[in-house]
C-alpha cells in the first residue's frame, strides 16, 4: 500500500494532568474519507488539534506526506497543506465573507489564483457569493459552516479536517453541510472528519475509527462500522 | 477667538494622546494585554531624539526617525522578553510585569540620562501661525501635531482594512487559535503590533517633548496613564475609538484648564471616564462582546 497522506502514531496527549488521548494510532490515505467518531468528550478535537499543532503529543507523533511534524509551528503546517476547519467554526465575525476567504488563502502568494479559488469557493456556496460584503458574524449557522469550509479550502489543502460539521445545525443543513463533504470527495479531496453524528458520518465514510475516553475501540470501514452491534448500541440509538 | 485658541491647544494635546493611545488599543486588541510600559517608550523616544539632535546635531525630523527605529525594536525585545514568555499566563501576572518593566525603563533612564531634566529643542521651531490678524495664533508645532494625527489616523486605517497584514492582526484580535489554523504566524503578528505602536510612541514622545519641553525619565508616565484613559474612553481595542478618546480627553482637559481650574482638571478628564463608563461600559466606540451561539 502506498505510503499515507497523514500517519498518526501512537501519540499520547495530557490537558495539565488529565490524560486525554491514550496512544491512539490511524492512518489516511489519498483520497479518503476517514471518520473519527465518539461521544462528546472522548477526544476527537484533541486529536485534531494535535495533529494541527496547537496542542502537542507527550509521546509518539503525527506525519504528514511523509514528514514528521514534530516541533513545526501551526502555520507551518498550514502551509504544508494540512486545513482544519475547527469545531465551532470559528470564523473572523467581525470581518466580511471576503475578507475571512482571503484570511483562508494567508498561505498563498499569488493573488490570481487566489481570485480564482474565492470564484471557485462562491461557486461551490452560492449563499456566500451573495454575502461576500456582509460581516460573517451575521450569518446563519449553516452559512458559517460553509464559510469556514470555504475558508479552509483556501489554502489548497492536500487533507482537510473537520471538526463537527454538522453541531448545532438543522437536519436539513445538516444533509446539505453532508453532501457538500461528499462531492469534495468526489472530485478528490482527502478528508478527515470528526463527528458525534456517527450515522451521517459513517454513510459517506470510507473508513472509520469509533473513539472512546481518548482511545480507539473499534476501527472498519464504513458499512461494517454502521453494520456493527457495537456501534449501533453506543452511538446509533440501538 | 479664546475659545478657538483654547479648542486648537485642545485638538493638539489630544492628538498626542490619540497617537499614543493607538499603541495601547492596538496592543490589546490583538494581545489582549495592557502595556503599561508603552507610556516609558514615549520618553526613551523623546530621549533618542534630543540627543540626536542637541548632542549630534541630526536634523530633527532625523532624529524623530532614528527614535522610532530605537523604539520600533525596543517594543520588539520588551514584548519577546517580558510578555511573550506569559502568553499562557493569567493576564494578572502579564499586567503586574508590564508595570514592572515601566518601573525598569524609568530607572533604566534614570541611570543613563539622570534625572536632571533637559530643555527638548522643538523639532519644528517656536514659531507660529498668526491667523485673523493675530487674533489667533497657531504655533507650527500645534499644526504639526495635528496634521501629524489625521495622516497616521488614516495611513493606520487603511493599513488594518486594506493590507494582508492588517487583515492578519484583525484576525488574530478575534480568534488567535482560528489565525492559527490559516497560517498566520501569531507570534510575529503580536511582535508586528509592538512595534508599530512603539514606533508611533517615539513620534507621540518627539511631538509632546515639543510642545511641553521638559524630558525626565518620568516624562511618559502620566501622558500615557491619560493615553490609556483615552483608549478606554473610545473603546479599548477599537482604532477610531482611541482617535476620538484622544482628541475629545485632550480638549476636555484643556478646557477644564482654562475654565474651571488647572488644578483641578486631571480630576475633570477622569470623572469624565467615570461617567462615560457608567452609560457606555464598553466605551464610545467599543463593541460590547457578546456571546454568538
Amino acid at each position: 500500500m502506498s505510503e499515507p497522506v497523514l500517519k498518526v502514531e501512537n501519540i499520547n496527549v495530557y490537558y495539565g494532568s488529565i490524560h486525554a488521548i491514550k496512544g491512539i494510532s490511524f492512518e489516511v490515505f489519498e483520497g479518503e474519507i476517514v471518520t473519527l467518531i465518539g461521544a462528546n468528550g472522548a477526544g476527537k478535537s484533541t486529536t485534531l488539534n494535535t495533529i494541527s499543532g496547537l496542542l502537542h503529543p507527550t509521546t509518539g507523533g503525527v506525519s504528514f506526506l511523509g514528514e514528521s511534524l514534530a516541533k513545526v509551528p501551526p502555520h507551518k503546517i498550514v502551509e504544508r497543506g494540512l486545513a482544519q476547519v475547527p469545531e465551532g467554526r470559528r470564523v473572523f465575525a467581525q470581518m466580511t465573507v471576503q475578507e475571512n476567504l482571503e484570511m483562508g488563502a494567508y498561505t498563498q502568494n499569488s493573488q490570481s489564483s487566489i481570485d480564482e479559488d474565492i470564484g471557485k469557493v462562491y461557486s461551490l456556496f452560492p449563499r456566500l457569493k451573495e454575502r461576500m460584503r456582509q460581516t460573517a458574524g451575521t450569518l446563519s449557522g449553516g452559512e458559517q459552516q460553509m464559510l469556514a469550509m470555504g475558508r479552509a479550502l483556501m489554502s489548497r489543502p492536500k487533507l482537510l479536517m473537520l471538526d463537527e460539521p454538522s453541531m448545532g445545525l438543522a437536519p436539513i443543513l445538516v444533509e446539505q453541510i453532508f453532501d457538500i463533504i461528499a462531492d469534495l470527495h468526489k472530485t478528490g479531496a482527502t478528508i478527515l472528519l470528526v463527528e458525534q453524528n456517527a450515522q451521517m458520518a459513517l454513510s459517506i465514510a470510507s473508513r472509520g475509527y469509533v473513539m472512546e475516553t481518548g482511545k480507539i475501540t473499534a476501527t472498519g470501514t464504513g458499512q461494517e462500522l454502521l453494520a456493527s452491534e457495537e456501534v449501533r448500541k453506543a452511538y446509533l440509538g440501538g | 477667538m479664546i475659545f478657538l485658541n483654547f479648542f486648537i491647544s485642545g485638538i493638539s494635546l489630544g492628538s498626542i494622546y490619540a497617537i499614543i493611545a493607538l499603541g495601547y488599543t492596538m496592543v490589546y486588541g490583538i494581545a489582549k494585554m495592557l502595556n503599561f510600559a508603552h507610556g516609558d517608550v514615549i520618553m526613551v523616544g523623546a530621549y533618542v531624539c534630543f540627543y540626536a539632535v542637541s548632542r549630534y546635531g541630526f536634523n530633527p525630523f532625523l532624529g524623530v526617525v532614528l527614535a522610532m527605529a530605537v523604539c520600533t525594536l525596543l517594543g520588539i525585545i520588551v514584548e519577546r522578553l517580558a510578555y511573550k514568555p506569559l502568553r499562557q499566563a493569567p493576564s494578572l501576572a502579564v499586567l503586574i510585569t508590564a508595570i514592572g518593566m515601566s518601573y525598569f525603563l524609568q530607572n533604566t533612564a534614570l541611570l543613563l540620562w539622570s534625572s536632571n531634566p533637559k530643555v527638548f529643542p522643538s523639532v519644528i521651531g517656536r514659531g507660529a501661525f498668526k491667523l485673523f490678524d493675530g487674533a489667533l495664533s497657531v504655533s507650527h508645532i500645534t499644526a504639526l501635531t495635528i496634521g501629524a494625527c489625521l495622516v497616521i489616523m488614516v495611513v493606520l486605517s487603511l493599513f488594518i482594512s486594506k493590507t494582508k497584514l492588517g487583515k492578519a492582526m484583525r484576525a488574530c484580535s478575534e480568534d488567535k487559535g482560528a489565525a492559527q489554523l490559516m497560517g498566520i504566524n501569531v507570534n510575529a503578528t503580536i511582535s508586528m503590533t509592538f512595534a508599530i505602536g512603539s514606533g508611533l510612541a517615539a513620534i507621540a514622545g518627539a511631538l509632546l517633548c515639543s510642545a511641553y519641553p521638559t524630558l525626565m525619565p518620568t516624562t511618559g508616565a502620566l501622558p500615557g496613564i491619560k493615553a490609556f484613559t483615552a483608549a478606554v474612553f473610545g473603546g479599548i481595542g477599537s482604532i477610531p475609538g482611541a482617535f476620538l478618546g484622544g482628541l475629545m480627553l485632550g480638549v476636555i482637559e484643556i478646557f477644564a484648564k482654562a475654565y474651571i481650574s488647572s488644578q483641578l482638571s486631571d480630576a475633570v478628564v477622569f470623572g469624565v471616564l467615570i461617567v462615560v463608563l457608567l452609560v457606555k461600559p464598553a466605551g464610545l466606540l467599543g463593541k460590547m462582546t457578546q456571546e454568538k451561539v
